[in-house]
């Protein structure tokens, strides 16, 4: 009633940051089809550490697929073969016996390998540490229906927030442009009226902070939408686009109208 | 020993308890504040909006958590909402109809002073997300949305889409990452707490492993706080994250923070079953499917295995519509766990065969299809569905959902006073973390109310109020006792890599795990409760005779975390089945199957047990001291639950 396939992995394995790290062969067999993919690394490693040798490292934490924390290039597509689905959701049932399977970290500059699949995506905490967030602190709030917002607007916001931060758009991308990342978090808070007051800087500040790391830029190859798991839209990339030149309009006003208060 | 159970719990008209608290603290100077050093473990809703707010005012703050990013923490798991007494419905809610159905719907073993302040607390964090972005689900006048949850007879539930508990804590987290940039707040992600350091009786601050280099230091501060939520994973299989564990407040239990009612867990009835021995961790479904699904299983235990669409249905029995005929389906959550435990005990339950027992039972839509249209159920619960196919390959638009129940949450953790101080002084618990709001039950839609309250609204000030008047010696890195609390850190790191023995730690957690839910989980008795107690010690022995740990300490190595996580859990697993023996009723979701009434439901013995159980620990794990608080119930009288 329930299959069970026999596969060979071929798993990216390095050390360290500094190691330079390659492909090792693994048989996997006797997976069942009801294991989640990564169930299957589970079971992978419990049988090299019972072999006296070191598993796998691979980042999971929530396994429901909203935390971000899970993230492999499986078959060369982040997150695997099925649309919409991070990578801790995918099942085996997806797979046949007998496939040969290749397991590879997120590739990007900007994400530097810690070991084997496991890599540091610092760089996206300190491009929302830049900007991406409203400044309100805490006691300081006004009454919540003091403001009505649009549903149509709550709800784009909401579309746009409910990227979970997991990289996989910067690891689909030619070029590791982290621009689909960058786009949703400005049209959340952009979209609301609570975001209006730092609009343009906010976009200002997290695109150079997106420079400053390394990210590549967008040229428009939309490999980022169709790997996001939580189908985040290119549509905010044109959005943040358009933010991004009236940010230099903005910035422009404001220095003509600064000036003689002295 | 009782005088140190003060739980400083204001008296007077409860209305007023916490204003008139608020205003005999002691404050600190704005001035004075980054002169403070406070370290906050954890970064979900209590964690990461606690460090965020001290961070405003301030406060020089260290935060600290296991994920690769603050923004991971499991709070953004919870689906449903965040209850609040705004009463936007006009509906008759209230601040006081948010306490009374706390405390009545904790079974009465809560303390009504600081679950009003919770209520009081509710509106104001409303404000705050909405003022930080959070996009809460609105209504075409562009005012916000609330549905009614938990069987709550008012709409009160703020919420966006499913993922409010997402939102809640991306607010949160932002908060955090302003204050990062402010400079106010130093952030430490994949870091790990190993220990509380005590000096002179008052926690001084902690260490640490660095989960990629491995190096272990020693952290020093004025006051810790712990929000590092609850201890699920005891049961290796629950709702949690894989990397959710209780080895942050086990240290401080050690060090000599009272744990407080720890047989208080909570059971989720609507959750995917376990597939296979593989199974890693349980998916919660949200119980709002019970709305429109209806619970079965075979009258006949022969047919458990057939096609369910075969079986006739006069061969289906629909329990819990038999046994409650008025709240059918609907049943708390604790009734319909238990009652689901039990038909799959009698060897009806359905599904994969694991053990020998088919854990399953199955909830339905057939009917609400043929009445409503797939249309309609589709738009109803769509996501769910999708979600659930994705997980068990089953389309539920044709065949019946398979659910379980399982453990989702800790009501039960560090004793804390109404400052939210533990038994060491100047060491704090927020959130999951701490024992205080819930009772022996929570009710839906109040842990992330409770995690933002404690975070933005309770800290800051019982913080303020700690350090102004501590008066605190000057510690630095060279003391002897923060040497020698880092030097005990090692060491046991040490040992857990030199046993050389043959067991993987998931394999140990695993079979712990199985201990505890079969006999400290739906249902526990004084004999299966023993068996557990006299099983424990001798696993955890061999745990650390037979441990297998490969590769070294000073890198990054999971296995090395897990063994030191599982090790506390096989501690914290012998006080769980402890607490549950010595509480000797049912109450809430603790049912002791010696206590039950006529109708087979929980018996609460107000007269002997109506008190919050502290644990503290001797050194010896066997044989931990009881202390009791007790508890008082001014304004909400006990009362039992009846839901025939």
């Amino acid at each position: 009633m329930s299959k069970t396939m026999n596969l060979t992995l071929h798993v990216w394995r390095q050390k360290g940051g500094t190691d330079i790290g390659g492909f090792e062969t693994y048989k996997a067999p006797e997976i069942s089809e009801h294991m989640s993919f990564l169930e299957m690394l589970d079971v992978v490693n419990e049988r090299l550490l019972a072999d006296g040798k070191e598993p796998i490292a691979f980042d999971s934490d929530c396994r429901e697929g909203i935390c971000g924390m899970c993230g492999l290039v499986i078959n060369g597509v982040p997150h695997g073969p099925n649309a919409a689905t991070t990578t801790c959701q995918l099942h085996m049932r997806h797979f046949n016996d007998g496939d040969e399977i290749t397991i590879e970290p997120w590739r990007a500059a900007a994400f530097p390998v810690l070991r084997d699949l496991v890599v540091d995506r610092g760089a996206f905490d300190r491009i929302i540490q830049a900007g991406g967030y409203v400044s309100v602190n805490a006691g300081s709030a006004p009454e919540a229906n003091g403001l009505p917002v649009a549903k149509p607007d709550a709800d784009r916001a909401m579309d746009a927030a409910a990227c979970i931060g997991c990289g996989a758009c910067v690891a689909a991308c030619p070029n590791a442009s982290a621009m689909l990342f960058v786009a949703a978090k400005a049209a959340h808070l952009g979209l609301l009226p609570q975001g209006q007051p730092e609009r343009y800087e906010r976009v200002k500040k997290m695109v150079a902070q997106m420079d400053a790391e390394g990210f590549g830029h967008c040229s428009n190859h939309y490999e980022c939408m169709a790997a996001c798991p939580k189908e985040i839209s290119v549509d905010f990339i044109a959005r943040l686009n358009r933010d991004l030149m009236r940010a230099t309009v903005v910035e422009r006003d404001h220095e003509e109208k600064s000036g003689g208060a002295g | 020993m009782q005088s140190r159970l003060d739980s400083k719990a204001p008296s007077g008209p409860i209305e007023t308890r916490w204003d008139r608290h608020r205003f005999g603290m002691k404050l600190v100077n704005p001035a004075n504040r980054r002169k403070y050093k406070i370290i906050v473990v954890g970064t979900g809703l209590a964690g990461g909006a606690g460090a965020a707010s001290l961070g405003e005012m301030g406060y020089n703050v260290l935060s600290f958590c296991y994920q690769d990013s603050p923004r991971r923490a499991h709070s953004i798991a919870a689906q449903g909402g965040i209850n609040a007494a705004k009463n936007y419905k006009n509906d008759g809610d209230s601040i006081h109809r948010l306490f009374y159905d706390t405390v009545k719907g904790g079974d009465f073993r809560a303390r009504e002073s600081n679950v009003h302040r919770l209520a009081e607390l509710s509106v104001n964090i409303i404000d705050q997300c909405v003022a930080q972005g959070v996009p809460f689900a609105r209504e075409y006048g562009g005012l916000l949305d609330n549905r009614s949850f938990g069987g709550a007879q008012v709409s009160r539930t703020f919420y966006a889409r499913g993922q409010t508990g997402q939102q809640l804590l991306l607010g949160a987290y932002q908060a955090l990452a302003r204050q990062i940039e402010a400079g106010t707040v130093k952030s430490f992600p994949r870091t790990e707490m190993l220990d509380v350091i005590v000096v002179d009786g008052v926690a001084r601050g902690i260490v640490t492993r660095d989960m990629v280099s491995g190096k272990v230091e020693a952290h020093v501060a004025d006051a810790v706080v712990l929000a590092t939520g609850g201890y699920g994973n005891a049961f290796f299989l629950s709702t949690n994250a894989i990397g959710c564990n209780a080895t942050a407040v086990w240290r401080a239990h050690k060090k000599g923070a009272f744990f407080a009612n720890p047989c208080f867990t909570q059971i989720h009835p609507t959750c995917i079953p376990a597939g296979g021995d593989y199974q890693s961790k349980l998916t919660l479904m949200s119980e709002s499917l019970r709305n429109d699904g209806r619970v079965w299983v075979p009258k006949s235990a022969g047919d458990c295995g057939r096609d369910p669409a075969e079986i006739a249905e006069k061969d289906r029995d629909y329990y819990l519509e038999r046994l409650y005929p008025s709240f059918g389906n609907l049943v708390p959550r604790d009734i319909a766990s238990r009652r689901a435990k039990m038909v799959c005990d009698e060897g009806r339950g359905v599904g994969t065969e694991l053990e020998g027992v088919r854990r399953g039972v199955y909830l339905d839509f057939r009917d609400s299809i043929k009445r409503l249209g797939e249309a309609k159920i589709r738009e109803r619960y769509g996501n769910l569905f999708e979600m659930y196919e994705r997980i068990t390959g089953e389309n539920p638009y044709k065949t019946p959902m398979r659910i379980y129940p399982a453990s989702h949450y800790t009501m039960g953790g560090l004793w804390v006073d109404y400052n939210l101080m533990t038994t060491i002084p100047g060491c704090f618990a927020a959130g999951e973390a701490n024992f205080s709001d819930h009772g022996a039950n929570r009710l839906g839609a109040s842990a992330l109310m409770q995690g933002l309250a404690d975070g933005y609204f309770v800290l800051p000030y019982v913080l303020g109020n700690y350090l102004a008047s501590a008066k605190l010696a000057s510690v630095d890195e060279g003391h002897i006792e923060v040497k020698k609390a880092v030097a005990d850190v090692e060491e046991r790191i040490e040992k857990l890599l030199s046993i050389g023995g043959e067991r993987t730690p998931d394999s140990f957690h695993r079979e712990l795990g199985n201990i505890i839910w079969n006999n400290c989980g739906m249902a526990r008795s004084a004999q299966g409760l023993e068996g557990a107690l006299a099983r424990i010690p001798a696993l955890r022995e061999e745990f650390w005779q037979n441990l297998k740990v490969t590769g070294t300490g000073e890198s990054l190595n999971q296995t090395l975390e897990k063994a030191g996580r599982v090790a506390d859990f096989m501690e914290l697993g012998e006080l769980m089945c402890r607490d549950a023996l010595a509480r000797d009723e049912s109450c809430g979701c603790h049912y002791r199957e010696e206590h039950v009434t006529e109708e087979g439901e929980a018996a609460r013995n107000d007269s002997e047990y109506q008190y919050v159980a502290a644990w503290e620990h001797t050194g010896d794990l066997s044989k931990p001291t009881l202390h009791k608080e007790a508890l008082e119930f001014e304004y909400v009288l006990p009362v039992a639950r009846s839901y025939k």
